[in-house]
């Protein structure tokens, strides 16, 4: 079997790429959307509060409103989506091997493959927490799952581990069901959630924000039964003399999110150490011509808004791709991180002889800053870009856009590398 | 004169909004970017509202799914999310349902209904 593109992923970055690969002039018939659930969406279908969609849609949805959204759009697009379909491998040469009840085990070639399979959560074992192995112990999506669209409650007296947005929102959804949660604890000096989420899942409900706390044990043999808390000191390492142990039978994580890229490594595409995801030009094209990846595969981000934005930029470019359509690239930037800015995206810029259009850099910094100025500055020191902000912080994305007229002077002057940093003012 | 400093929840941008009260009454709103952050504001110190999101039971569903979710259209007395949650408690809607459908209206007060936020056949 051959199609022209293979989307990767059902959910929110590839309902968007695939659009837009129709919208960019390929057939519907020619795109084949794999998607391992049983319906597409992906992690929006769990996501039931609201907040999505502000810039893409200009109003506030909830995550399922948002993912049906999209559901439509690829239906007016014609295109058709393949559920229950689990790919297992991915080759260099665009070969995709997938499993369904319906069709068996199937091997379909490709002459593009937008890799769109989003992330997973970090879990207990990435953290190397002591104590032994009870049940009740669940990443917070894991527990996101059970009670939004399972049914099911999956304890009564919670501590949250971790205040990235994930972890905020199930504070408030488990105590609206009738849970206690006792306190959410957050390794770091600073929350990595959004402040908006501080106040309405948090400061409604009452339950403590512990900054620069940890969880040093787990008690409880067949079910928990305790969690000991303890302050952290500069170093994140725990101050004896400060722990708290709490009575709870549920402990949840909230520690972070990697982007699931096994099926990448399986083809030998590049992945960046620093996101995770695969090293990407600005067309989120990976190191394999043809094989391109975008969402939260290839970087984690803030909002889905986002990722349908950068999906669309992958979907464009695998269809002009394949209708042919791409100028040709006459000389290659690298892009480097500096002072304060732990990874961009796109790493390289494939610059054609006429640059028709700007490229937008985004990046994220390493640490809180407050009064900055964001910067690009070419091989020579000049600086390209600037732009001041009065703060940055590492939960939320920034992006500096490079103008046609440096892309033709990067171009002419054969510049190999730029770099993206931060000043201090 | 009394101030607050409140956090914007209406949406992801949380800008920082100073409130100036003069005996109880909002006399001054500073820091907000939209006209939206004025009215959270405004409610914030006087009357807080939240837009309640749950799920409710869902019936029939032809992919076997259980629970359908749902959203209050409008934000709601923060005070009445508790009450608002026992009374969805044995609440349960059959398939199929397309988002957006009324499901209760005038939930819990006036003018507010709980709508949908999915289609499931």
């Amino acid at each position: 079997m051959h199609k022209k593109l293979i989307v990767i992923g059902g959910g929110p970055a590839g309902l968007a790429a695939a659009v837009s690969a129709v919208e960019n002039g390929l057939s519907p018939e020619d795109i084949c959307i794999l998607e391992r659930d049983s319906e597409p969406g992906g992690i929006l279908n769990q996501c039931i509060h609201a907040g999505f969609g502000l810039h893409r849609f200009g109003e506030e949805l909830t995550g399922p409103e948002y993912a049906g959204r999209y559901i439509e759009m690829a239906k007016a697009a014609g295109l058709t989506i393949t559920v229950n379909a689990m790919v297992l491998s991915l080759t260099d040469d665009k070969k995709v091997t997938y499993v369904s009840p319906e069709t068996g085990y199937v091997t379909c070639s490709a002459d593009a493959v937008i890799l769109a399979m989003g992330c997973r959560e970090r879990t207990r074992g990435a953290l190397n927490i002591p104590g032994s192995r009870p049940a009740g112990i669940f990443t917070a999506g894991t527990a996101q799952r059970y009670v939004n669209m399972e049914g099911y409650m999956p304890g009564k007296r919670v501590v949250i581990l971790g205040s990235g947005d994930i972890g905020l929102i199930m504070a408030r959804r488990m105590t609206l069901e009738g849970a206690k949660v006792l306190c959410v604890c957050e390794l770091m000096p600073y929350s990595g959630g959004l402040a908006r989420n501080i106040v309405q899942c948090l400061e409604d409900f009452d339950i403590p924000l512990y900054l620069s706390h940890t969880v040093t044990a787990i008690g409880g043999k067949d079910r928990v039964e305790s969690v000991t808390v303890a302050q952290v000191d500069e170093n994140r390492r725990p101050i004896p003399g400060t722990e708290v142990t709490y009575d709870c039978d549920t402990l949840l994580l909230s520690v972070g999110l990697i982007p699931e890229n096994e099926l990448t490594r399986g083809a030998g595409v590049a992945i960046d150490r620093m996101t995770n995801g695969a090293f990407v030009n600005q067309n989120r094209e990976t190191e394999i011509d043809g094989i391109y990846a975008c969402g939260n595969v290839l970087h984690v981000h803030d909002l889905v808004d986002f990722v349908s934005e950068e999906a669309a930029i992958a979907g464009r470019a695998a269809a002009e791709k394949i209708l042919g359509k791409t100028a040709p690239a006459v000389h290659s930037v690298s892009v480097r991180t500096g002072f304060g800015v732990r990874y961009t995206i796109p790493e390289r810029i494939d610059i054609p002889a006429e640059p028709a259009e700007e490229v937008r850099l985004f990046f994220r910094v390493t640490d809180i800053y407050k009064k900055v100025r964001l910067t690009i500055t070419d091989g020579n020191g000049n600086v390209l870009v600037k732009k001041a902000k009065s703060a940055v912080a590492p939960g939320e994305m920034e992006s500096l856009s490079l103008s046609v007229e440096s892309l033709k002077a990067l171009a002419d002057a054969k510049c190999e590398t730029i770099t993206v940093a931060l000043e201090e003012m | 004169m009394e101030t607050r400093e409140l956090t914007c929840v209406v949406c992801p941008a949380g800008c920082k909004i100073t409130v100036t009260l003069e005996d109880g009454k909002v006399t001054d709103v500073k820091g907000q970017t939209c006209p939206r952050g004025k009215t959270y504001a405004q409610n914030e110190v006087t009357h807080p509202v939240r837009t309640l999101t749950t799920t409710v039971l869902l019936e029939n569903a032809a992919a076997g799914t259980k629970t359908l979710p749902v959203k209050t259209n409008k934000p709601l007395s923060k005070e009445l999310l508790f009450a608002a949650m026992d009374e969805l408690a044995g609440f349960a809607v059959k398939a199929p349902v397309t988002v957006g459908t009324v499901l209760l209206k005038d939930f819990m007060e006036p003018g507010v209904d709980l709508v949908a936020c999915k289609t499931v056949h």
